[in-house]
C-alpha cells in the first residue's frame, strides 16, 4: 500500500506546494498594496485633521467604516461553518476549503477591529477600554467576543498546518532557505508521532467545538450593537439571528469566490473540483433562502404596520433615496444568486463564482444599508445643524480606507497562499489512503 | 511632595507649614514658586482671615494661580443633597434663540454646535405646530450612560448626566443610542482662545471642548454649585425654562417660582418619549394659552435656516 501511493503523494505534494508569484500574482499585489498605501495615507489624514475628513456628522455618526466592520465580522463567520460545523458533522469533502476558509476569517476578524480603531475619535486612548472598561457596554461585549474569536481561529489555521509544516520544512529545496527559517520558527518540534498526531486531532476537535457558540455570539453582540438602541431599523429582536443567516451566507459566497480563484491561479482542478463548486452552491442556495426568511422577517413585519418612526426609515429603502441600493442588495445578495445557483448547470464553476461575487457584493451593501439609513431618522427631527448633516456620501477618505482595509485583508490571504499550502496537503494525502480512489 | 521638598530649603517656617498642611497636590496655592527671592524692602498691607491689617514685603508676593477645586471623582459624584430638575414651558416659547446663543457663548461651541436645539413640532397633520426647545434630558435611566464603554458618559447622584472628555474614546456609541439626539461630536480641533484652549478641564464646566470627543448639554453643574441657574435659564427672555431642585419640589425661571409638583399637576405636565423608558428629568408643559403664535416665531427660523446653508 505504501508504495502504491508513493507516487501520488509525490505528485500532491509537488501540486500544493506554495509557488512564486508569476507576472499576475505580482500585478495583483502590487495593485493592493497600491490601495493599502492610499488607505494608510488618508487615515494619516485623518489622524492630523479628525474625523471631519470624513461625511459623518452629527446625525449619520456611523458611516461606512462600521458597515465595513459588520461586513468583517459577518464574512469571518465563514471560518467556523467550513471547518467546525463541516468536520463535527463528518464531511468529508470539505477538507480542501477549510484552510481558504480559516485564513479568511483569521484576515477578516483582523481588519474587523483594525476598522474599528480607524473609527474612533481619539484611537490613543484605545487603552481606556482596559482600564475603564465596564461590562454592561455590548461594545467591551463584542471587544471581547471578537479577540477570543480571534485567537480561537488562528489556532484553527495553525494546527492542521502542522503537519504540512513537517513536509514544507522538508521540501527546502523547492522553496527556498528564506520561507524554510520560517517553517522551522513554527513546526521544528513537529515530529508527526503518533502521540502528536492524536493530541493535534483532540485540540482541533475541541477547538471546532469551541468555535461554534463564540461565532454565534461575535455575530449576536455586533447585532446587539444597533439592537440596543431604540432606533427604527435597529430596534429588532430578529437582529442576532438575522446577522448570524446573514454571516453564514456572505461567509459561504466568499469561499465560492476564493475558491475559483485560487482553483484557476494555481491549477488545482484536480483538488477543488466541479463537485466542490455543485456542493457549496446548494450551501448558499439554503444559506441564501434563510437569509431571505430573515430579511422578510425584519422588514415586512414593521412595514405591514408602519408605526410613525419606521415610516420614514422604511419608505426610505423601498421607494426612496435608498430603494436603488436596498432593491440591488436583495436581489444581487440573495435573489439573483439563488436563481443561479438553484440549477445544476449553475453551480459549475464560472457562474458559481460569479453568483459568489453578486454574493459579497450584496452583502457589503447591506450593510451599509444597515448602518446608515436608520442614523438619518431620528425621532425628532434635524433642528439647528448645517445642511451637510442631514445627507451622507462617504469622502474620498472614508472610501481609500475602507477599500485600503479590503484590499488589506486580501493581502493578507495572498501571502497566506504565498507562504503556505492553501489546500492541506497532509490531510489531503491521508484522505486518499482512506478513500483509495484517485 | 517634590516642591514641599525644595521650599523646605531656604522659605519661611510659616510657609512650610501651611505648606505641609495643605496636602501634596502639586497646585500647591501655597508653594512659593520661585524660593530664590529677595526680599524688596518694599511692604504691602493686606487684610488677614481675623481682619487684622498685616504686611507683607512685596517680592513675596505670588498671583492665585488658577486651582482647580474640584477633583475628577467629586465631580463625578455630584452635589450632595441635590436632584436637579427642568421644565420647559411650551406656551411661553417663541424661538427667540435666546437660549441657544447664551448657551453657546458659554462653553465655547463652535459654529454648527447647539446643545439647545428649537424643533418647530406638529404632532399631526391638523394638529397645532409649536415651539419645543431640547436640552439634554439628563434622564434617569440613561441609553447613553449603558452604551459607554470606558465609563466616559456618566450618571451622577444629583441627576446630572455629563461627559468626562479626558476619558472619551469617540466611538460615538451614545450617540447612536441617544434617542433624543442631543449629543454632538468635535469632528476637528474646536477653534478657541489661547485662554479658554489652555484651561484646565472640567467634566462641570464642559470646557474647553477637545477633539474627537462627544459633548452636549449639561445642566450647567458648575453654575448650580454657584448657587445660579443655567445659562439658557437665565437668558430667556419668555421665562419658558424653570430649573429647580425635586428635593426642594421648587423650580424658578429667575422671576418666577412654583412648586414643582405643582406645576406639573396643574399645567398636566409630561416627558418626551415617554414609552421608551428612559425617564427623562426635563418635563414639559403642553402649549395651550399660548403667550405668541406659532408663526410669531418662523421669521426666526428661516434666518436661521439661511445662514447655516
Amino acid at each position: 500500500m505504501e508504495t502504491s501511493t508513493t507516487l501520488t503523494n509525490e505528485i500532491i505534494t509537488n501540486d500544493l506546494l506554495p509557488q512564486k508569484f508569476g507576472k499576475r500574482g505580482m500585478i495583483w499585489t502590487g495593485i493592493l498594496i497600491a490601495f493599502c498605501v492610499v488607505g494608510a495615507f488618508a487615515y494619516y489624514m485623518q489622524l492630523k485633521n479628525g474625523l471631519s475628513v470624513t461625511a459623518m456628522r452629527d446625525y449619520v455618526s456611523w458611516g461606512i467604516y462600521i458597515s465595513n466592520f459588520v461586513f468583517f465580522v459577518a464574512i469571518s463567520l465563514v471560518g467556523s461553518l467550513i471547518t467546525a460545523v463541516f468536520r463535527l458533522a463528518n464531511v468529508k469533502w470539505s477538507t480542501p476549503l477549510t484552510r481558504i476558509a480559516e485564513i479568511i476569517a483569521v484576515s477578516a476578524i483582523f481588519f474587523a477591529s483594525l476598522i474599528i480603531i480607524v473609527d474612533m475619535g481619539r484611537p490613543e486612548r484605545l487603552f481606556n477600554l482596559f482600564v475603564y472598561g465596564r461590562l454592561q457596554s455590548p461594545i467591551m461585549w463584542d471587544v471581547i467576543v471578537i479577540t477570543t474569536y480571534f485567537f480561537i481561529s488562528l489556532l484553527l489555521l495553525f494546527f492542521p498546518l502542522l503537519p504540512d509544516l513537517k513536509i514544507l520544512i522538508s521540501s527546502k529545496e523547492v522553496l527556498g532557505k528564506s520561507f524554510s527559517k520560517l517553517y522551522r520558527f513554527l513546526g521544528s518540534f513537529w515530529k508527526g508521532t503518533r502521540l502528536q498526531d492524536k493530541l493535534n486531532k483532540r485540540a482541533v476537535n475541541i477547538l471546532c467545538i469551541i468555535i461554534i457558540p463564540v461565532a454565534f455570539c461575535i455575530h449576536t453582540v455586533t447585532s446587539w450593537l444597533f439592537a440596543t438602541t431604540y432606533r427604527p431599523g435597529w430596534d429588532s429582536t430578529n437582529f442576532g439571528a438575522y446577522f448570524i443567516s446573514g454571516a453564514f451566507l456572505v461567509g459561504a459566497g466568499g469561499v465560492l469566490v476564493a475558491m475559483y480563484v485560487f482553483r484557476k491561479v494555481y491549477a488545482l482542478e484536480k483538488y477543488i473540483t466541479t463537485l466542490h463548486f455543485d456542493k457549496m452552491g446548494r450551501i448558499v442556495v439554503l444559506l441564501a433562502l434563510l437569509y431571505l426568511y430573515f430579511n422578510v422577517n425584519e422588514y415586512l413585519v414593521p412595514a405591514f404596520k408602519m408605526k410613525k418612526s419606521e415610516e420614514a426609515h422604511l419608505t426610505g429603502l423601498f421607494t426612496g433615496e435608498y430603494a436603488p441600493l436596498f432593491w440591488f442588495a436583495i436581489l444581487a445578495g440573495m435573489i439573483i444568486p439563488i436563481f443561479i445557483l438553484i440549477f445544476k448547470r449553475g453551480r459549475n464553476p464560472l457562474p458559481a463564482f460569479i453568483a459568489g461575487i453578486l454574493v459579497v457584493v450584496g452583502a457589503w451593501f447591506k450593510r451599509f444599508l444597515i448602518v446608515t439609513p436608520t442614523l438619518l431618522h431620528p425621532f425628532l427631527p434635524m433642528t439647528d445643524v448645517p445642511e451637510s448633516y442631514k445627507h451622507y456620501f462617504p469622502s474620498w477618505q472614508e472610501w481609500a480606507i475602507a477599500m485600503g482595509s479590503l484590499a488589506g485583508a486580501l493581502l493578507v490571504i495572498t501571502f497566506f497562499a504565498r507562504i503556505f499550502p492553501i489546500i492541506p496537503i497532509q490531510e489531503t494525502i491521508n484522505e486518499q489512503h482512506e478513500t483509495g480512489n484517485k | 511632595m517634590k516642591n514641599n521638598d525644595t521650599s523646605r530649603r531656604d522659605f519661611l517656617a510659616t510657609a512650610l507649614l501651611a505648606g505641609v498642611a495643605s496636602g501634596c497636590s502639586s497646585n500647591n496655592p501655597f508653594d512659593p514658586g520661585d524660593n530664590k527671592k529677595v526680599p524688596s524692602g518694599e511692604m504691602v498691607k493686606l487684610l488677614s482671615v481675623d481682619g487684622e491689617i498685616i504686611e507683607v514685603d512685596k517680592a513675596f508676593l505670588n498671583p492665585v494661580p488658577e486651582v482647580p477645586t474640584l477633583t475628577n471623582s467629586e465631580e463625578r459624584i455630584g452635589i450632595e443633597g441635590k436632584k436637579f430638575v427642568m421644565v420647559i414651558d411650551l406656551s411661553r416659547c417663541k424661538n427667540v434663540g435666546a437660549c441657544k446663543v447664551a448657551c453657546n457663548h458659554a462653553h465655547h461651541l463652535n459654529p454648527g454646535q447647539n446643545w439647545i436645539k428649537i424643533h418647530a413640532m406638529e404632532d399631526a397633520e391638523h394638529t397645532a405646530p409649536y415651539w419645543q426647545p431640547t436640552t439634554c434630558m439628563h434622564c434617569d435611566e440613561p441609553p447613553c450612560v449603558k452604551v459607554c464603554p470606558v465609563d466616559a458618559t456618566f450618571k451622577r447622584k444629583d441627576g446630572i448626566v455629563l461627559i468626562d472628555n479626558e476619558r472619551c474614546i469617540g466611538c460615538r456609541f451614545c450617540m447612536a443610542a441617544c434617542p433624543y439626539s442631543t449629543r454632538v461630536f468635535n469632528w476637528q480641533e474646536p477653534i478657541l482662545e489661547e485662554k479658554i484652549a489652555t484651561q484646565h478641564y472640567s467634566c462641570e464646566t464642559s470646557v474647553p471642548q477637545k477633539i474627537g470627543t462627544v459633548s452636549k448639554c449639561d445642566f450647567c453643574p458648575d453654575m448650580a454649585r454657584k448657587g445660579e441657574l443655567p445659562h439658557c435659564v437665565s437668558a430667556c427672555p419668555n421665562g419658558v425654562y424653570f430649573f429647580g431642585d425635586m428635593n426642594e419640589d421648587s423650580v424658578t425661571n429667575g422671576a418666577e417660582t412654583f412648586r414643582f409638583s405643582d406645576l406639573i399637576k396643574d399645567k398636566a405636565g409630561y416627558r418626551l418619549m415617554e414609552d421608551l423608558g428612559t425617564k427623562p428629568r426635563v418635563y414639559y408643559l403642553p402649549p395651550v394659552n399660548r403667550n405668541f403664535p406659532f408663526e410669531s416665531g418662523l421669521e426666526k427660523d428661516t434666518t436661521e435656516k439661511n445662514n447655516s446653508k
